[in-house]
């Protein structure tokens, strides 16, 4: 369980992360969304301590993460690939990682096996692939048998083997009741293990949500439909909860809350000829974008009112994006 | 009676087993940093060459000195006044930069790195971090110059035994000095540490740490001399030297006082180092 309260980043002038609520619940995967620069990487530092709130909080399991006796045992992370002393070798690393709570040995041994670093584990780790630096990485974050476990961008140039591995594990960790967090700055990516989501752009909370929310929030599932009789169509398919668009005199329309099959059904029944009938699914991607968009634009127009034309406003706005 | 079996409350979620009760402990960071320590080729490498110079330098002192007295050559005031025990700390010199480059290394190396992201992550009180480093890297640079300047001694007390800086252990002073080369040896090592954690970077480290033991004796010299009296011995080179001199005359403190002299300067580099930790995000 990890809590964040009014959590807020400076850097200088640079606000990294805004304000940030939000909760993440044990039990499942939660996807941690933003396009680069987002604050990803930033709020993931101030939740282990290695970096301080401007203001604001974070709690882990009900305690800020220096308080905890444990804090390997609370939270295992893997922030950048390399936390690691290049000369060390993988043992030894993990070893010492592992003095520091009174972890015994063992448990250093079964998270080598777990993350297949058996053969190379003698080695020194400056000199791992950036697959087995990343598994090294996993190794350490699951050293303390964490109750939640945090990984920021782990497929980053891993290899499609190594991507299905990561995602076989996470998904077994939250089936385990850990907490799951992980960033990505891929929707798709996200989408495949997570079911929970907290989207993000330049420090800001863009969405708390489900996956599937997401999409019907952003319009997805809608029926595209071009009929000879625009204005009949419309009558005949109105009623609550459907929503149609379309410009006037055009034959197409775009349809939401009804499924293709009731709409071919409904315009046989009153004899309106259809010349195209299809789902427009929206893509994970695309909901994100335009979640993302919309924020940078906000900001854009912020920036606009302090002086600045307004078009200027949001075409720094979108550069800096 | 209804044949459908009744629905169960779905059964709380199962307890994992009981976890092992880990925590983090003062003695345990110190085996951390301990097992850290040892796990790098440098630290071997660097240790050897502390103790290489410690005694090949003392060695090579002595067969100079006994070389030059056996034929009869001129030797400069230095030489002239040698005895056993300063020809067998001439090491000190050399040993004191690869102890305190060392020192450096084992702190600063993991912000290089990166490994400090994992450090902090398992301790992320951070002082004990420091403490044991200190710690652990001071008492490792203490044996090890120790040791190097006994062996260096009684190496070269029987080279020089029948020449006029014959000297043995038991004459006044000697043991000593020894012990406060060593003590001075392992003060570097930890002020190294406390450099290299307050600077975070390699080359500031190593830089300041020549600086302030080599490179500002001789920018003091330039001042007036009035100054000089007053600032040179306070000097961490000079109070460190003060601690394994055999003879002390005005110009310089006696061993106890630059004992104490070089332990503040070792203090506030700490200090400074733990103020930086506990503030500054890692």
């Amino acid at each position: 369980m990890i809590e964040a309260h009014r959590l807020t980043k400076r850097y200088g002038e640079k606000t990294a992360v805004d304000g940030l609520d939000f909760t993440v619940r044990p039990g499942t995967v939660t996807g941690f969304l933003g396009p680069n620069g987002a604050g990803k990487s930033t709020t993931m530092r101030m939740i282990v301590g290695l970096d301080a709130p401007t203001s604001g909080s974070v709690r882990v399991n009900g305690r800020r993460y220096a308080e905890h006796r444990a804090p390997l045992q609370e939270v295992g992370a893997l922030l950048e690939a390399k936390s690691i002393h290049p000369g060390r070798s993988a043992f030894n690393h993990l070893m010492a990682l592992a003095h520091t709570h009174g972890i015994p040995r063992s448990r250093v041994e079964e998270v080598i096996g777990l993350t297949g670093l058996q053969s190379v584990a003698g080695k020194r780790a400056g000199a791992f692939s950036l697959g087995m630096g990343q598994r090294l990485g996993i190794a350490a974050a699951l050293l303390g048998d964490p109750a939640t476990v945090m990984l920021d961008e782990p497929v980053n140039g891993l290899d499609p083997e190594g991507v299905l591995w990561i995602r076989n594990l996470l998904t077994g960790l939250a089936e385990e009741g850990r907490t799951v967090f992980v960033s990505s700055h891929l929707m798709s990516e996200v989408a495949l293990v997570a079911d929970h989501l907290i989207v993000v752009g330049r420090g800001r909370l863009l969405a708390d949500t489900t996956v599937q929310d997401l999409v019907r929030q952003a319009g997805g599932d809608a029926v595209h439909v071009a009929t000879a009789d625009p204005a009949r169509l419309r009558e005949v398919l109105a009623g609550p909860g459907v929503e149609i668009t379309g410009r006037a005199g055009a034959e197409e329309l775009l349809v939401t809350g009804l499924t293709a099959r009731e709409i071919g059904l409904k315009a046989a029944e009153h004899s309106i000829a259809l010349f195209e009938l299809s789902t427009r699914t929206v893509s994970l991607e695309e909901a994100f974008m335009d979640l993302t968009r919309d924020a940078v634009e906000y900001h854009g127009t912020t920036t606009g009112t302090t002086g600045t034309p307004t078009t200027t406003g949001i075409e720094t706005s979108r550069s800096a994006a | 009676m209804s044949t459908i079996a009744p629905s169960q409350t779905p059964a709380p979620a199962a307890e994992r087993p009981a976890r092992p009760a880990y925590r983090v402990t003062g003695a345990r960071v110190l085996r951390a940093e301990w097992a850290k320590m040892w796990s790098l080729r440098s630290t071997w490498i660097t240790l050897g060459l502390g103790l290489l110079f410690l005694i090949a330098f003392g060695l090579i002192a002595a067969y100079q000195f006994k070389s030059r007295i056996t034929s009869g050559r001129h030797m400069d005031r230095d030489f002239a006044d040698a005895t056993a025990l300063s020809l067998s700390l001439f090491g000190t010199n050399f040993a004191q930069l690869a102890l305190g480059v060392l020192g450096v290394l084992v702190a600063a190396g993991e912000y290089s790195t990166g490994m400090i992201r994992s450090t902090l992550a398992a301790v992320p009180r951070r002082l004990p971090v420091l403490w044991s480093k200190a710690a652990v890297f001071g008492a490792v640079a203490l044996v090890v110059g120790t040791a190097g300047v006994f062996v260096a001694f009684l190496a070269d007390s029987g080279i020089v035994a029948s020449t006029r800086a014959a000297m043995t252990l038991s004459d006044a002073g000697v043991v000593r000095s020894l012990l406060g080369a060593g003590l001075y040896l392992g003060l570097v090592g930890v002020t190294g540490v406390a450099l290299g954690a307050l600077l975070r970077s390699v080359a500031g480290g190593i830089s300041v740490l020549v600086a302030s033991l080599m490179l500002v004796p001789g920018l003091v010299s330039l001042l007036p001399s009035s100054w000089q009296d007053h600032i040179s011995p306070y000097l961490p080179s000079h109070a460190g030297e003060a601690m394994f001199a055999l003879h002390h005359d005005t110009t310089t403190l006696s061993p106890t006082a630059g004992l104490l002299v070089f332990l503040l300067w070792t203090a506030a580099a700490l200090a400074g180092a733990a103020v930086r930790l506990v503030r500054t995000d890692a």
